[in-house]
Parts: C-alpha cells; sequence; structure tokens
C-alpha cells in the first residue's frame, strides 16, 4: 500500500503584493499564525503580519553576547602581554594604559559582533537547508518572479484541511493547493 | 497651514520673544557688571546656537546631496532654522568689540608672555581675525539665502526639477566650505583662547555638533507638529526611525573624535598639547568629562539603538532634549576651562545668555517656519505624497 505524504500546509497563490498582503491580514485576523509568505521581492509590511510574536528571534541577545565577547578578548589580548607577559615601560606611560586599548577592544566588538550576527542568522534560519517542503508546491518557482504565495503551515492549531481550505479560496487566489510535507 | 498649527507657533513665537528679550536685558546688565564673566558666559552660547543654525544648513544639504524620504518633513524646519542665521550675525557684535578683552593673543600686553611660533603671531591678530569672521558670515549667508530662494522657486514652479538639481549642485560645493569654514571658525573663536594649543581633529568636533544639534531639532519639531494633520499621517514612526539612525551616526561621531583627539595628545604627550587635557581632566573638568562620556555618548548611544525609541517620536524627543543639554555642557567643557582652569565657575550669567540668545531663536524660528508652507508640495520628487491642505 502506498504511504500516504504527510501534510506541509496549504499553498495558495496570489497575483499582487497587495492582494498577498490583504491575505496575510485577513489570515492573521482570522486567528492563523503559523503561515509564511513567498514573495519575488520584499513587500513592505508584510513581515509584521506574518511573524508571530512566538516566532521571535534571539539574534539581538545572540550580537550582544558576540559582541561583549569581543570587547574582552580585545580587552585580555592587550592586557596579558602587556602588563603580565612581556611589560615594557613605553614613554613613562603605566602598563595597564586602557585609552590605548580602547581602538583594538572597539574593532573586536565590532568584528565579533558582525560574525556572530551572520552565524547567528544562518543557524536561527536552519541554513543550510538542502530541502524544503514548498517547493512540492507546483508553480512555486513562480514566486522568484511575478507570483506572491500565502502558506498556512498544517502545525497551526486552528488548521483543519477542509476549513482552511475553503478559508483560502475565499480570499481569491489564483490556486490553492496542498503541501506535501 | 494647520490653524492649530499656526496658532502654536504665534505663541511660541511670543512667549519666546518676551522671555528672550528679558534675559537678553538681564545679559546686558551683566555686561555693565561684569563684562569678562559676560563674554566668558556669552561665546558658549553664542556657538551654541550658531552651531544649531549652522547645523540646519548642514543637514539639509546632506538631503540634497543623499537625498531620501527622511527629506520631506525635514526640509522647511531646517530652511527655517537656517534663517535665523541674520539674528545670529547681529548677536555677532559683542565679540567683534571685545577681541582684545576676550582673547589673549590680541592684548598687547600679554601676547609677549605667551610664547608663540612665529606663524601663530602673524596669524593671530584682530584685524585679521575681523576679516576672516565677515567672510565665513558671507560664505554661510550666501549658501543660506540661495538655498531657501531656490525653494520657494521650486514651490511657485510647480514641480521644476531644475531647481533641485541647482541646490543639489551648490550642496557638494556647499559641504566643503563648511568643513573649512567651521574649523577655521572654531580655531579662531575658541581654540585660540588658549593659542598654544592645537589640534586637526578639533575642526571636526565642532562640525559634528551642530549636525546633532541640526537632527534634535527636527525631530522636536516634528513631535510638536505630530498631533496635527497632515503631519499625523505623514511624520510615521519610520521616519523617526531614520532620524533617530542619523543621531546615532552623529552621537557615535562625536564620541569617536573627541577620544581620537584625546587618545592622541595622549599618546604624543607632548608640552604644547596636553595643557588642555590636563586642566579638562582635573578635578570638577574631570568630572564634567566623565558625565558626558556617559550622557552625551553611552546613554543616548544605548538608547537610540533601540528601535523603540527610535520609533516613538516623544521618546525620541526626550533623548533629544537630553543631547541638547548634553550639547551645551559639551561647548561649556571645551571653551569655559580657557577662563577658570580651576575648576567651573558657574555664573548666573551662564544660563541667563543662553536662554536670552535661545529665546530669541526660537522666536524668530518660529516666525520663519511660519511664513512658508511647512510641507514641500511642489517638490518634484515627491510629487503626490501629499493631497492634504497644508
Amino acid at each position: 500500500m502506498a504511504k500516504v505524504p504527510a501534510l506541509y500546509g496549504l499553498m495558495a497563490e496570489f497575483e499582487t503584493p497587495e492582494q498577498l498582503l490583504e491575505a496575510a491580514q485577513r489570515s492573521r485576523d482570522d486567528g492563523y499564525r503559523r503561515m509564511d509568505a513567498y514573495s519575488p521581492f520584499a513587500v513592505e509590511g508584510l513581515p509584521e503580519i506574518v511573524v508571530s510574536s512566538h516566532d521571535k528571534v534571539p539574534l539581538a541577545g545572540i550580537v550582544l553576547c558576540g559582541g561583549l565577547t569581543g570587547t574582552l578578548t580585545g580587552l585580555v589580548l592587550q592586557w596579558y602581554p602587556n602588563v603580565v607577559g612581556y611589560p615594557l615601560n613605553i614613554g613613562g606611560k603605566p602598563y595597564f594604559s586602557w585609552p590605548s586599548f580602547i581602538p583594538i577592544m572597539f574593532e573586536l566588538t565590532i568584528l565579533f559582533s558582525a560574525l556572530s550576527a551572520v552565524f547567528g542568522m544562518i543557524i536561527l534560519n536552519d541554513l543550510p537547508q538542502p530541502y524544503h517542503p514548498v517547493f512540492n508546491a507546483p508553480r512555486f518557482d513562480l514566486a522568484s518572479r511575478d507570483r506572491f504565495f500565502l502558506c498556512i503551515e498544517t502545525r497551526d492549531p486552528k488548521f483543519d484541511i477542509d476549513r482552511t481550505k475553503d478559508f483560502l479560496i475565499g480570499l481569491d487566489p489564483v490556486d490553492v493547493t496542498e503541501v506535501e510535507s | 497651514m494647520n490653524e492649530a498649527i499656526r496658532s502654536g507657533l504665534n505663541r511660541l513665537q511670543s512667549s519666546a520673544l518676551g522671555a528672550g528679550a528679558i534675559f537678553l536685558i538681564l545679559s546686558g546688565l551683566g555686561w555693565y557688571l561684569n563684562p569678562p564673566q559676560f563674554l566668558h558666559s556669552y561665546l558658549v552660547a553664542f556657538w551654541f546656537w550658531l552651531a544649531l543654525t549652522l547645523g540646519c544648513l548642514t543637514i539639509l544639504m546632506v538631503h540634497y546631496m543623499v537625498t531620501g524620504r527622511w527629506g520631506y518633513l525635514a526640509r522647511r524646519p531646517l530652511e527655517a532654522g537656517s534663517r535665523v542665521l541674520p539674528l545670529m550675525a547681529i548677536l555677532f557684535f559683542p565679540i567683534l568689540f571685545n577681541v582684545p578683552a576676550l582673547y589673549q593673543w590680541a592684548n598687547p600686553e600679554l601676547v609677549a608672555s605667551l610664547d608663540l611660533t612665529h606663524f601663530k603671531l602673524e596669524y593671530l591678530n584682530a584685524r585679521f581675525w575681523v576679516v576672516r569672521a565677515v567672510v565665513y558670515f558671507a560664505i554661510w549667508f550666501l549658501w543660506i539665502y540661495l538655498l531657501n530662494r531656490w525653494s520657494v522657486q521650486e514651490d511657485a514652479g510647480g514641480g521644476a526639477h531644475r531647481y533641485f538639481d541647482r541646490m543639489r549642485r551648490l550642496s557638494g560645493p556647499g559641504l566643503v566650505l563648511f568643513a573649512f569654514t567651521i574649523t577655521y571658525a572654531a580655531i579662531d573663536w575658541v581654540m585660540s583662547l588658549e593659542p598654544g594649543f592645537f589640534s586637526t581633529i578639533y575642526g571636526m568636533i565642532f562640525m559634528v555638533v551642530p549636525a546633532l544639534l541640526g537632527v534634535a531639532l527636527v525631530v522636536l519639531t516634528l513631535t510638536a507638529f505630530s498631533k496635527y494633520e497632515p503631519f499625523a499621517t505623514l511624520a510615521e514612526p519610520k521616519r523617526f526611525n531614520d532620524y533617530g539612525n542619523l543621531l546615532l551616526v552623529f552621537i557615535m561621531l562625536w564620541a569617536y573624535l573627541q577620544f581620537d583627539q584625546f587618545l592622541i595628545i595622549w599618546a604624543g604627550n607632548l608640552q604644547d598639547e596636553i595643557p588642555w587635557y590636563v586642566v579638562r581632566a582635573r578635578g570638577t573638568w574631570g568630572g564634567v568629562a566623565v558625565a558626558l562620556f556617559l550622557f552625551h555618548f553611552a546613554v543616548p548611544f544605548l538608547l537610540v539603538l533601540q528601535r523603540a525609541v527610535t520609533r516613538r517620536n516623544r521618546v525620541l524627543s526626550t533623548v533629544c532634549i537630553l543631547l541638547l543639554i548634553m550639547e551645551a555642557v559639551d561647548l561649556y567643557w571645551m571653551i569655559s576651562p580657557a577662563f577658570s582652569p580651576k575648576g567651573p565657575q558657574l555664573s548666573w550669567l551662564d544660563p541667563v545668555t543662553f536662554l536670552g540668545i535661545g529665546g530669541v531663536w526660537v522666536a524668530w524660528f518660529a516666525w520663519q517656519l511660519k511664513s512658508r508652507p511647512l510641507l514641500p508640495l511642489h517638490d518634484p520628487r515627491f510629487e503626490g505624497v501629499v493631497t492634504v491642505g497644508t
């Protein structure tokens, strides 16, 4: 007996960004939380609608920690050789000449913040991701050309295959398809 | 123009003018009673309000060079602020007529004791000083006049592109000239108070100060307007986010330049340069320096990093008021130790001159602001942004 593939979600296809924006807003108003939108370019206002509060990512905290680690690294890297490892009298200044440490501490703060932002983003996005179910949707390649897609996922607590399908059809899309996971 | 805004500006103008006039009369009294103290207080106050005026010109020119939506709402307040320059030219006279009283190098009895290089002796003389001051004001006047005039013609011309192109062509050289004039003005009017000191970063610090003040003025003006249409619709959180980002840039640039100047002089440890910092890092002046680091950099920096702050105009305005106050402290810290190296000697004339010039400045600003439409309705780049009547 052939295995029935599990469902990832329902995908609605729209022709304009305005339609997508309205559809996303109405889905949100209707109580759907687990959804995502796909468009060939950034649609202003869309992320605020689609991303629900429990999807908030801890990227800011990661970058802050990275930055502070950089500051500390810069301090230790200069403090150790100058004060402990190989102290030299330079111009009669104290070994711990903190004003001259600040530029390096600053640079390392920026470097570590930037690196943690990039790698944090990659990890939080589950990248690299060779397989994603949305590509099972027919015509989904148009999402990088001229069509706009809204996918309500099965993990949404309000998801019900028939009712959600009716709801999406009510949003007047070009097409609604089931996406296999 | 919205009637509520007009009457608000009328009220602001008359009350600011009244307060300014009273404080200026008190300043005049101070001039009579204690001429040196008056001049010392007046110089700091004058720099603050002149920096605000020039900051409006700077941000305006920056907008013409880089463009962007943030300039649509900011243009009129910035233009009005730049048109206060005639007032600042009038208020320059007390300094102009007291060069020998203010500057040691202009005092024939003191100049021999200063041990200046040959070049400084030649450069710092009262007559040449006056000529240079006239040149700075002439350049500022010309740029402000032309940018404002073309802006009016653009409005009358119903969206013709040529005025924008002209303003843009003028702004590039204008920014270069601004860098030169403000550097020389800072050296002439402030740095030469301690004629032994020299620093090439000094002029740049005095370039950042106006820019910071200019953006703060825009935020405060637009926040006050944002209760009324069409600003209630147009002054979105996004726009304040833009201004907040500009503030972030200038706060960081200010800290960067102030620290750089300190670091270079501290590392060099040369006897010509360090007295400037020795005075400013000791005792109470040192405490002021720490306060500047905390409240001119650390606190506002951490605040404007957050969208929750920059997207709320009232919160952002509070940050701007903090920055305005700290900027006055910053100028006080940079200028006043020349007169009282042992520690700050606050005089009643410090706030009085500051509020005197400030009151008249605000009145003049309100008067200029209401004399023209509050939005550049015929800016060809933004045609159709707004259909509401102003």
